[in-house]
């Protein structure tokens, strides 16, 4: 079953490599990129609001304060990954500012927290760069989709694979501890200020990296754009509608998320978000697992019943002899 | 400190302290909400925008001033608050705190994306201003004006602060009311309807975000992405004043709108908003229990 798995997800991620070279279809191509964003948007918040419990309202800030200090420092003359690791750096520093307090209460502070940072940023950030960011000429004559592909994906892979490490290490352990009860993961030595800290950190990076790479792959937004409050809840909503606290849950989440929206938006132009608000609201009160739960729930039920099948068919065997 | 900025001074400051009422009349009745029932909800901007809509509509297709309409206001988002706790909120009473909190949350966010959207789709995404007759009238004191409109405003905010005092003080509901928050499970077992209070309350809730809609659409205009604004005040206006005193919420929200108003004075309206998160961490972390808040045990 595991070599199963792994053999799996090696044939998925050379498929996912070969695929720019197999197809020449550019929107093809801009579609995978768009599901790379999201699952490394839903897999980062899904280290903070599904493992650790701990939930933000604000990832938008981290992503747009990713993107806006890469788009800066990288049209700016500097190297890209240096522009990369900057901006997410910067978004760790700002996530760090509300979580070092917010952390050390119990309660909404953290969530109120996270929602008036990005939202205090995003208002700041449409007052003070109103305009589009366009790239200059000589970026955009050498732009090619080929690298920002690559990029996108490895930063999803970066990011489920250090979820899995995580999740799989001794603080990993600590992390969920701290999610399931506060006190008594205390009592036994697991500092919950630390762990969360922790979660923060690696959630706030990958994210701001995400924005670094968004910042990379368009050719020209508003600075405001990335900042939106519809980066943090889209988020949110991708986990919450996969499954939070698994390393599956997110992607799958993700991956519906996307061709559920291009549906939507196709069939329902504008008004697409209200059927999403509808979902969003049935999953978190009707299926708080999301569809990683929903398949166990089916699996659960699907083998009790082909069990009680076989035990109903060994006693009709035994019947007749008896 | 020129001349300009000491004549500007006082009247910012004014604005400030009118404007600052109704976050804390905003944030009033959010904080009674997740006082009592801890639910966050953060559609509570969204109820705000349905009531700024209500006065807007009321005014301008029968010609009725939303302070006159105040009564008609109250009870459409009495009925909306009724709705959306039968239909939605109700189912999670039973949480622990904790989830109640996160699930409250996360469902007050599909709330606000529907609610926003609804309004988009209905009343289309221009702003929608009110301009009665007595809207330009003013009162000039010592060279500072108070518009008529937002020291009405004023006055009815600090109303139903001292109104939601003496209710909670009072009455038989207001006492149960407060037990529940002291203790719910003992509350019930005196015979208190703990789901009944629950229910009052959010109706409540909903009927002041109704109210500081009405003041908003007469002080500002209304817009279907007003929403998320006037909840991000009400929490940062929560959090400051303290959690359980409606009075500090009240102070916390002149606070907030004085602050901003006198810093975007001092160093631009491009960085005024920073002046709020500036304020939540330092209560944050100076005093978590906020202004006038009582230590929670």
């Amino acid at each position: 079953m595991r070599i199963l798995r792994i053999f799996f997800i090696a044939v998925l991620v050379i498929l996912l490599a070969g695929l720019p070279f197999i197809t020449g279809r550019d929107n093809l191509i801009n579609l995978v990129i768009l599901i790379f964003l999201y699952v490394i948007l839903a897999s980062s918040w899904n280290i903070l609001g599904g493992f650790t419990g701990q939930t933000s309202l604000g990832h938008a800030a981290y992503f747009g304060l990713g993107s806006l200090i890469t788009r800066l420092l990288w049209t700016g003359g500097f190297p890209l990954f240096a522009s990369l690791l900057a901006g997410s750096v910067v978004a760790v520093l700002f996530a760090l500012l509300i979580g070092v307090p917010a952390f050390r209460l119990k309660g909404v502070y953290f969530a109120i927290g996270t929602l008036a940072l990005a939202q205090i940023l995003n208002i700041t950030v449409g007052n003070v760069f109103p305009a589009i960011s366009s790239l200059p000429i000589d970026m955009l004559a050498t732009y090619q989709l080929l690298p920002r592909y690559f990029l996108f994906f490895a930063i999803a892979i970066l990011t489920i694979l250090s979820t899995y490490l995580l999740v799989n290490s001794k603080w990993g352990l600590g992390i969920m501890a701290v999610r399931e009860e506060e006190d008594a993961a205390e009592s036994l030595g697991v500092s919950a200020l630390r762990h969360k800290l922790l979660a923060l950190t690696l959630s706030a990076f990958f994210t701001g990296l995400a924005g670094g790479a968004f910042a990379y792959y368009h050719v020209s937004y508003y600075y405001q754009f990335p900042f939106l409050p519809v980066w943090s809840f889209d988020a949110l909503t991708m986990v919450y509608i996969g499954g939070q606290g698994t390393i599956i849950g997110p992607i799958i989440g993700a991956i519906f998320f996307v061709f559920l929206r291009e549906y939507l938006a196709l069939n329902l132009g504008e008004y697409h978000l209200i059927v999403f608000g509808v979902l969003f609201i049935l999953v978190v009160l009707f299926l708080p697992g999301g569809i990683v739960e929903a398949w166990e729930k089916l699996q659960k039920a699907f083998s009790r019943r082909s069990m009680m099948k076989k035990s109903k068919m060994q006693s009709d065997h035994i019947e007749p002899t008896s | 400190m020129d001349i300009y900025l000491l004549q500007a001074l006082p009247q910012n400051l004014v604005f400030g302290i009118l404007v600052g009422a109704l976050y804390g009349l905003a944030a009033l009745g959010l904080s009674l909400v997740f006082g009592v029932t801890k639910f966050l909800n953060v559609a509570h901007g969204e109820l705000l925008m349905i009531g700024g809509y209500a006065s807007f509509w009321i005014f301008s297709l029968w010609g009725i001033g939303p302070f006159l309409s105040l009564p008609l206001n109250i009870l459409i988002l009495s009925l909306i608050g009724l709705v959306l706790y039968k239909l939605i909120f109700v189912r999670m009473v039973k949480l622990d705190v904790e989830n109640k909190i996160k699930n409250t949350m996360l469902v007050g966010f599909g709330l606000s994306l529907i609610l926003q959207n609804l309004a988009i789709y209905f009343w289309t995404a221009d702003d929608r201003g009110i301009t009665t007759f007595y809207s330009a009238e003013a009162w000039t004191f010592l060279g500072v004006r108070f518009p008529l409109v937002r020291l009405a405003s004023f006055a009815i905010a600090f109303i139903c602060l001292i109104a939601l005092n003496i209710y909670l003080r009072k009455t038989y509901t207001g006492r149960a009311i407060r037990a529940t928050v002291e203790d719910w499970e003992a509350a019930s077992l005196m015979g208190i309807d703990v789901h009944k209070v629950y229910q009052f309350s959010f109706v409540v809730g909903a009927a002041l975000a109704g109210i500081a809609g009405a003041l908003v659409s007469i002080t500002f205009s209304v817009n279907p992405f007003m929403g998320m604004h006037w909840t991000l005040k009400a929490l940062v206006v929560m959090v400051l004043g303290g959690l359980g005193s409606f009075t500090g919420t009240f102070v916390g929200g002149i606070l907030l709108g004085a602050t901003e108003s006198v810093t975007s004075l001092l160093i631009g309206g491009n960085y005024r908003e920073i002046v709020g998160l500036i304020l939540f961490l330092l209560v944050l972390i100076f005093r978590p229990q906020g202004l006038l808040g009582t230590k929670q045990r």
